[in-house]
């Protein structure tokens, strides 16, 4: 029955990163094994520096590990060059950042609909893509807006379209919460478990604990290593004790 | 109990039912369902100590039911309740006991407890979210509870990782 599965859709084996700055060398990622199916929601948290980030931009292709292999939809990435990752990052991964990276001098219409067309998609069905997922994130009429004028949860959701828009299979997230208030961050945990519902894959890294329960499996990592890998459960069992009505319950 | 329910007195005479379903639609579907048979010994308590009075009503139909309204000394408590600052929650001390006793005993590992504690945690918190997406978006004062245990479940998680942080350097 395990030959019947799919291939996860990411696998990554003996990942190391070591980044060599100014001072010491520091070993941001030390031997990393993981394994993401199908429909997956993973978020991976730790403390600042603990080089989850880095972990990210491994899995995105946006850094190359100094060793370890890792695969896409059970294919090897051991050859791509930079020009390859970039074509994936289109088309089967889609990355949204703490900071958005929108194109300042584009429009929100066209900062969602660019990678559709660089991805080849026909500018008509760039064009519904694009409307569709905006009237979505309730970003209707905002379509001539310029990043600039948005608010930081609306330039996210922009970022989250432009993410989608090709339809990726995998969904990487690297803080993206991480310059947002408290509503912006609901927000953003709303739709993330939105298309999670919908059976989009997503790996999400954040330092928020709320942000990370919306996952349904937490990697804790630590000093570059996987401390711990659960899934979560919540709303399936009943809680234990004291659980949820400790934590809620007014004292007399 | 007792003063959330002369707190919804001030307001006017109320029965108890009355009380039950005021304190639900306010704190919503995250607060434990307030049992009817506790609100009414509840009652009965606040009664004998003078802080309020209740009146029995006549009803067609059924029984009797009792109206209670809140006396002079009833407010003056609810005032003074006002007015104190209420002590600050407490560290999971139970937890903290098991961390710092563990390495003596050679019967538990300190990561492996903090990993635990880590998973009850998210779980709740996890717990948490649902409640806040299935809660009437407009109760505000429902929300805003819902959002006060996630940020205490965050601090005692941001607190586990500083226990993690320090204990994996002695390692």
């Amino acid at each position: 029955m395990s030959d019947e599965r799919p291939a996860p859709v990411l696998r990554a084996e003996g990942l190391v990163k070591t980044h060599h700055g100014e001072g010491a060398p520091a070993h941001a990622v030390r031997g990393v094994d993981l394994c993401v199916r199908q429909g997956e929601f993973v978020a991976i948290t730790g403390p600042s520096g603990a080089g989850k980030s880095t972990l990210l931009h491994l899995l995105g292709g946006l850094q190359r590990p100094d060793a370890g292999h890792l695969w896409l939809d059970g294919e090897p990435t051991d050859t791509y060059g930079e020009a390859r990752w970039a074509v994936e990052r289109r088309k089967r991964i889609g990355i949204v950042f703490q900071f958005f990276n929108l194109v300042s001098n584009l429009s929100v219409a066209d900062n969602v609909e660019l990678p559709a067309l660089l991805a080849g998609t026909p500018p008509k069905q760039a064009r519904t893509e694009r409307e569709a997922l905006l009237a979505e994130l309730g970003l209707t009429g905002k379509e001539r807006s310029m990043p600039g004028e948005l608010s930081g949860g609306e330039q996210q959701r922009v970022a989250l379209a432009r993410a989608l828009v090709n339809h990726p299979p995998l969904l990487l997230a690297d803080e993206p919460a991480g310059s947002l208030d408290s509503k912006g961050t609901r927000e953003v945990m709303r739709l993330l478990s939105r298309f999670h519902q919908r059976g989009q894959t997503i790996v999400l890294v954040t330092h928020d604990a709320r942000l990370a329960s919306a996952a349904d499996r937490v990697i804790s990592f630590f000093d570059g290593k996987i401390a711990d890998d659960a899934a979560l459960d919540g709303g399936t069992t009943p809680p234990r004790r004291s659980g949820i009505s400790g934590v809620l319950e007014l004292k007399d | 109990m007792r003063l959330p329910l002369l707190a919804l007195l001030a307001r006017g005479p109320a029965h108890g039912y009355e009380l039950k379903q005021d304190l639900e639609q306010l704190l919503g579907s995250a607060y434990p369902q307030p049992n009817v048979g506790q609100i009414y010994v509840t009652l009965g308590r606040l009664e004998k100590s003078g802080l309020i009075e209740g009146e029995d009503v006549a009803q067609s139909s059924r029984p009797n039911k009792k109206v209670y309204h809140l006396t002079d000394a009833g407010r003056e408590a609810l005032r003074a309740w006002f007015e104190e600052p209420e002590d600050e929650p407490r560290v999971r001390d139970e937890f903290f006991m098991k961390l710092a006793l563990a390495p003596q005993t050679g019967l538990a590992e300190q990561i492996t407890l903090i990993n635990q504690q880590r998973r009850q945690y998210l779980n709740t918190m996890r717990q948490m979210s649902k409640l806040a997406a299935a809660e009437d978006r407009d109760n505000r004062i429902a929300h805003l509870l819902i959002e006060g245990a996630m940020l205490h479940l965050q601090a005692d998680l941001d607190w586990l990782e500083r226990c993690q942080e320090e204990l994996e350097e002695l390692e």
